[in-house]
C-alpha cells in the first residue's frame, strides 16, 4: 500500500465511523423517522411546532388527571416536573440534560406509559419525533 | 487447663457494643426501613414515587404487585422481563416477611399469613399512625397524595418515617 492510498483508507475509516455515531440522540430521532415514513409514505419529516401542541394540549381521551403532558412535566420544558405523588421529574429539555434520550429503550417506555395516560392510546412515531424535535430545540 | 478468661470477656463486651450500636444505626427505633439498595428496582419504583421499602410488605404482596403492573393504583408501570424478574426477586428477599422482617413485625403485625395487600397506606398499622392528618392535609399542595411520604417525612429515602 502507497503511503497516498494508506492515507485515504484511513478516511474512509474516520468517515464511516463519524457517520455511524451521530450520537444516540439522532439515532433515536433517525428511528421514529424511519417509522413515521412506513406508516405514512408522504411523511415529510418532524416538526417541533407540532410537538409543542402535543405537549401542552389538554386531551379528554386519557386520565382525568393527567390531562396533558404539563400536568407532570410543568409549562416550561427546562424545569423540573413533579409526579402526581410528589416525586421531582427532570426537565424534559435537551439541553438540560446530557443523559436525556440517549437511551432508546427508556424513551419507548416512558412514550408508552406516558402517552397512554395523557391521550388514552399509544403515540404514533411521528407524534413521538415532533415531541423530541420540539424537545431537542429546548 | 488454663483458661484464659480475658480475651472471652473483652470479645463479649465488643459483641455487646456491637449489638447495640448496629441497632441504633440500623433499626433507628420503630419508623426505619432499609431503602431499596438494588439499583434496578431503585430506577423502575423511584421514578414516579419514594421507591417504598420492600420491609414495608409482604412478599406474597410484592409478587402480587409484579404480576400486574400494567395496571399499577390505575398507571402503566411495566417494564420488561429481566427487569422485572430483577425487581421480583430484590423485593421477595427483603420484604417485611423475608429479609426485612425485623424492621416490620409492628408494621405487619395485624396483617394475617393470607393476606398480599397491595396498598401501604391501608395497613392497619399506617393507617393508626397517620389518623391524625386531616383530611385538608393529605390535599394540600405540599401533600397531594398519601404516597408522597417526603413531604413530611424529610429522611423517608434514608429510611426514617419518624413524627416529623
Amino acid at each position: 500500500m502507497t503511503k497516498a492510498t494508506r492515507a485515504m483508507f484511513a478516511l474512509c475509516i474516520l468517515g464511516l465511523t463519524s457517520a455511524v455515531h451521530a450520537g444516540p440522540r439522532e439515532d433515536l430521532v433517525s428511528r421514529y423517522a424511519a417509522e413515521a415514513r412506513a406508516a405514512d409514505p408522504a411523511f415529510a419529516g418532524f416538526s417541533a411546532a407540532r410537538g409543542e401542541t402535543l405537549h401542552i394540549t389538554r386531551y379528554a381521551s386519557g386520565k382525568a388527571d393527567t390531562p396533558a403532558c404539563t400536568s407532570c412535566h410543568g409549562d416550561d420544558p427546562r424545569v423540573a416536573g413533579r409526579t402526581r405523588s410528589g416525586k421531582a421529574i427532570e426537565p424534559m429539555a435537551a439541553s438540560a440534560s446530557t443523559e436525556r434520550y440517549t437511551d432508546p429503550a427508556k424513551a419507548e417506555k416512558w412514550f408508552k406509559r406516558n402517552c397512554k395516560e395523557v391521550l388514552g392510546r399509544e403515540c404514533t412515531p411521528r407524534e413521538k419525533g415532533d415531541w423530541l424535535a420540539y424537545m431537542m430545540k429546548q | 487447663m488454663k483458661i484464659t478468661f480475658r480475651p472471652v470477656a473483652v470479645g463479649l463486651l465488643l459483641a455487646g457494643a456491637g449489638a447495640l450500636l448496629f441497632n441504633a444505626a440500623s433499626a433507628g427505633g420503630d419508623d426505619y426501613y432499609p431503602p431499596i439498595t438494588d439499583k434496578t428496582t431503585l430506577q423502575e419504583c423511584g421514578s414516579c414515587h419514594l421507591a417504598f421499602p420492600a420491609a414495608m410488605l409482604p412478599a406474597a404482596s410484592w409478587q402480587r404487585m409484579m404480576g400486574d403492573l400494567e395496571n399499577h393504583f390505575g398507571d402503566d408501570a411495566s417494564v420488561d422481563a429481566a427487569t422485572a424478574r430483577q425487581i421480583s426477586g430484590y423485593l421477595a428477599a427483603n420484604a417485611g416477611d423475608t429479609g426485612g422482617a425485623r424492621y416490620s413485625r409492628k408494621l405487619l403485625r395485624d396483617v394475617s399469613r393470607n393476606e398480599a395487600p397491595l396498598r401501604i397506606t391501608e395497613l392497619p398499622k399506617w393507617v393508626r399512625e397517620h389518623r391524625e392528618v386531616s383530611k385538608r392535609e393529605w390535599a394540600s399542595k405540599e401533600v397531594g397524595s398519601k404516597a408522597n411520604c417526603v413531604a413530611c417525612h424529610v429522611d423517608a429515602e434514608k429510611g426514617y418515617f419518624d413524627d416529623d
